[in-house]
Formats: C-alpha cells, sequence, structure tokens
C-alpha cells in the first residue's frame, strides 16, 4: 500500500481585511484554514490584547472581522420545505427580516453544523455557517436540498462580515446608519445604508453574549477596508477596540455559545449538547429527527454542564474529568481564564449522575487533580436594561 | 524593549542572572509577547531538584499553556511568591519578574547561555520564520 502524502503548507485563506489586521499589528493564527488575528496587542487605537479586547466588549464596543463564517443563500418555491428538512428549528415561524439559531444535523442526530438561518424573502433563506466547516456544509446542504425546487448557492466570498458588539454597539453604528437601530429586535435583520452603502445587511446578531450587530458589506478590499476603518474611527468616542478570535472565544464561553468541533461534533448529540429548545420536533420530518426521538425515549449518557475551578488551575480543552475516586468520566469540551468573570471557567461532558449544581469533580492538569464544582450557566449573563 | 546586556538568555526564552553560584530566572519580554496576557505560573518548590533543559514550571496565558526550562541544572533556592497572585507583572516588566532562584550546580553551564546581541539575533529569526 502506498501512502499518500498531503501538502502540508496549504495556503491559508485570507478575509479581506488581512492586509489591515497585519497594518494594525495582529497576531496572526491559522483558524480552520484562515489567517485570522487572534489578538491586536498594540493597534493605533490603543493597547489591545484579548483580556483588554473582552472587556471592551462587556463594557463598551468592540469590532470583529468575521468574514471567515460561511453563507449559503436558499431560494426557489419550495425554498422553506428545504430549510425545514435540513434543519431543526422551525423555520416556519420565521417572519422576513428574522433570524434564529439552528443546526445541520446527521441522521443520527448529531452536529454537521449550527447555523443562524435569516428569511431574506418569501422564499429566500440565509444560513450563516462556521469557518471552518463551509466546503463541508455546502456539500451536504446541496446534497440534502436535491429533492426541492429550490436553489442553494454558497455566496460565502461575496461578503466582508463585520460584528460590532457590545453596550455601546448601538451607539457606534447610529453615526454611520441613517437606520433606525433601536428598532432591529434581537435575531432581526434589516437592509438599509450603512457608511453610504445601500442595501447593506444589518443584523442584530452575535457570538459574544452582548448586544450588538453583524453587518454584511461587499468582499472587494476597497470597500471592506473603509466601511472597517469607518466603524473603528466612529467608536474612538467609546474607546472601541478591534477583537481577535482570543476574545470572540473567551467572549463566547463566558456566554455558553457552543463551538463546532467543541461543544457539538459529529459525534454529539442535539440532547447531549442541551440545545433541544431550538430542535422542533413538532414540525414537519428533518434530517436527524427520527434518531433524536429514540434517544429521547432513553437516558442521554452525557451531558454538558458548567464547571468553575475550586482549586487554582485553569481546566483547558480536552482535559480529562475524573471523579473522586479518580476514575475519568468525561472531558472538557472548551475552558479558560474567563477575563470579565476573573474565574477559571470550563464546559465539560459528564454523566447526569454529576451534572447537577454544586457537584464537585476533578479535572486532571498536567497529572495533578484540581478540584472543579459544577455552576449554573451561562456564566455570563448581560445585564437587563434599566 | 531591549534585553539588557547583564542578563542571559536561552533559546527557550528564558533570561538569567548570574551572581556567584546563584542563577536567577525569568521569561523574556519577547516570550510574554507571545504568550499575551499571563493569568496563571505554576513554580516549584524551593528544594526541588531542577535540570538543565527540562521543564520546571508553567506559564499560561489566557489562551495558551508553555513549559518553562531550566537554563542549568541546580536546587531551587527561592520562588517568586508574588506571581501566584499577580502573574500580570511578567507583563508589565518580564525583566524584572524573576521567577525562581537556582543554586547552580556547575557554573560553567552559565557560559553556553546566549549574550543579549545573540539573543535578538535568534529572536530576530524566530519572527522571520
Amino acid at each position: 500500500m502506498s501512502q499518500t502524502v498531503e501538502a502540508t503548507t496549504a495556503a491559508l485563506r485570507k478575509t479581506a481585511l488581512n492586509a489591515i489586521h497585519r497594518q494594525m499589528g495582529a497576531k496572526m493564527v491559522d483558524f480552520g484554514g484562515w489567517d485570522m488575528p487572534i489578538e491586536y496587542c498594540n493597534s493605533p487605537l490603543g493597547p489591545g490584547g484579548l483580556m483588554k479586547e473582552h472587556l471592551a466588549v462587556r463594557n463598551g464596543v468592540g469590532v470583529f472581522d468575521v468574514s471567515h463564517m460561511g453563507d449559503i443563500r436558499i431560494t426557489g418555491a419550495e425554498a422553506l420545505a428545504a430549510v425545514q428538512h435540513i434543519s431543526m428549528n422551525d423555520a416556519s415561524r420565521l417572519a422576513i427580516g428574522q433570524a434564529h439559531y439552528s443546526a445541520l444535523l446527521y441522521p443520527q442526530g448529531t452536529f454537521v453544523d449550527d447555523i443562524i438561518v435569516h428569511r431574506l424573502g418569501e422564499s429566500e433563506y440565509l444560513l450563516v455557517i462556521n469557518a471552518g466547516t463551509r466546503e463541508k456544509d455546502y456539500n451536504w446542504v446541496r446534497d440534502n436540498v436535491k429533492g426541492f425546487d429550490c436553489r442553494a448557492e454558497d455566496i460565502g466570498d461575496n461578503y466582508t462580515q463585520i460584528a460590532i458588539q457590545g453596550p455601546k454597539a448601538i451607539d457606534l453604528l447610529s453615526k454611520l446608519t441613517d437606520v433606525n437601530l433601536a428598532s432591529i429586535k434581537n435575531y432581526w435583520f434589516i437592509h438599509g445604508t450603512v457608511c453610504g452603502l445601500k442595501n447593506t445587511l444589518i443584523a442584530r446578531t452575535g457570538y459574544t453574549g452582548e448586544d450588538g450587530f453583524e453587518i454584511y458589506v461587499p468582499s472587494d478590499e476597497k470597500t471592506s477596508a473603509e466601511v472597517w476603518n469607518k466603524v473603528l474611527e466612529a467608536g474612538r468616542e467609546f474607546s472601541v477596540l478591534p477583537c481577535g478570535l482570543g476574545a470572540r472565544n473567551t467572549l463566547r464561553l463566558e456566554s455558553k455559545m457552543a463551538l463546532y468541533g467543541h461543544e457539538i461534533s459529529d459525534t454529539i448529540t442535539v440532547l447531549e449538547a442541551g440545545l433541544e429548545r431550538y430542535c422542533k420536533f413538532e414540525k414537519s420530518d428533518f434530517v436527524g429527527k427520527a434518531a433524536l426521538e429514540r434517544q429521547k425515549a432513553e437516558d442521554v449518557k452525557r451531558v454538558l454542564v458548567g464547571l468553575e475551578s475550586v482549586d487554582r488551575g485553569i481546566p483547558r480543552d480536552g482535559y480529562k474529568v475524573l471523579d473522586g475516586a479518580g476514575s475519568e468520566i468525561g472531558y472538557v469540551t472548551s475552558g479558560s481564564y474567563a477575563p470579565f468573570l476573573k474565574k477559571n471557567i470550563a464546559l465539560a461532558y459528564v454523566p447526569p449522575a454529576f451534572s447537577a449544581i454544586g457537584s464537585t469533580v476533578n479535572v486532571e492538569i498536567r497529572g495533578q487533580k484540581v478540584k472543579c464544582q459544577v455552576v449554573p450557566t451561562p456564566f455570563y449573563k448581560k445585564p437587563k436594561k434599566q | 524593549m531591549g534585553y539588557p546586556n547583564e542578563l542571559k538568555y536561552t533559546r527557550e526564552h528564558e533570561w538569567v542572572k548570574a551572581d556567584g553560584k546563584t542563577a536567577t530566572v525569568g521569561i523574556t519580554n519577547y516570550a510574554q509577547e507571545q504568550l499575551g496576557d499571563i493569568v496563571f505560573v505554576e513554580l516549584p518548590k524551593v528544594g526541588a531538584e531542577v535540570s538543565k533543559g527540562t521543564s520546571f514550571g508553567t506559564v499560561e496565558s489566557v489562551k495558551s499553556v508553555s513549559e518553562i526550562f531550566a537554563p542549568v541544572t541546580g536546587k531551587v533556592a527561592a520562588i517568586n511568591e508574588a506571581l501566584a497572585t499577580a502573574p500580570e507583572k511578567i507583563n508589565n516588566d518580564a525583566h524584572g519578574s524573576w521567577m525562581i532562584r537556582i543554586e547552580v550546580k556547575d557554573p560553567a553551564e552559565l557560559n553556553g547561555l546566549l549574550s543579549a546581541a545573540d539573543y535578538e539575533k535568534f529572536i530576530a529569526e524566530e519572527q522571520g520564520k
């Protein structure tokens, strides 16, 4: 048998803002095949770094290039039926201009990916998907909508997607648009003029646990750079910072938002991940439904819990979870120092018997047992408006 | 930030200040820049034996874990306790934030360390990769 040698230096993909990130002194990393900023230690807007970027989003506003996310548009007479078939949430409930969290599932009830479904028009939907799974997702969607009178297009390269996140996001973006942003409810969107660009998709969505917006502008480098720079300039009075994937990860972890390959994957089911509230069994059939209905009748073997370190030590992705006797009972899916909460936190899969709030488990950190407690999640909830 | 001439350096990005048979060890400014915000430092106990080129502790930033390697062989004479509660001192002043003091077994080992000029050349190459 001969071995195929795979190219190890496959070219990383770049967003239209790549040169700007580098100019701004960002530290770049390979994220799912994309050359992306992880943090901006010394941006022209002031000293940043993961911790400051995280706090800017919690207390003020931060701006992220999330153009690596993919986009699939589904249009045609049977677009709704197709979306209903391939995703677990009930898209028939979406009004035009509304979006919701959902997922594409395998027949076993495990995840192809988690997605945001936007209803753009009467028979037009936009699925926003993860960067690392773009090709896989598109192929899967294309194959699974074949029986429907609709068209699925990969339009991920058409947009530069910029996320403006934090309590001051609305004040920042208001300076750049004539749209009444306050009229857009959470998980709704409209089309309006931003930075002089007509018909720009403005969605009140994000991945930080804060209020905020995501805007979709043409992906040519010139337009992308102009918008990015205008957004940062408009944010100066709010001490805006450009934010990298490092802060994006700790922000979503504090807010217990799933990350593909960690809390959800092709071996983890919807029920295990605790995402059943987005899975609508009462709607028409969808891929994965039958398996999930069967699993519902049985007991799940593991559930996702939030952990907080009691002893000194940071539980991290992949670390083993042990019971009091030292037997392995689960593993950490994501773990980190939490910059806003100033605690060491983690999400982990453990058997239901260990999932009660207040239960203690050990996480093995470099051969040492570090005591952790099961705590309520999300770890962080944004304060309610007064 | 410059690399003081009175310090010696390793290719694993530790700095060493030699004073007779005592070597004071920390991580370099380049190392702290690479790590980002440091939130946790784990050091050996006083009296522990450390050996040249092997890990004696860990330093964790928000996003990563790195081992710290002993530049010389010897016994741990002191550790900087202040780093347990204020690890960010390393970000603020890497060359002023020592981690451990080693009672050096063989002072000749100190001669094998890099000078400031050689270390700066080394990190320029690292960054060029």
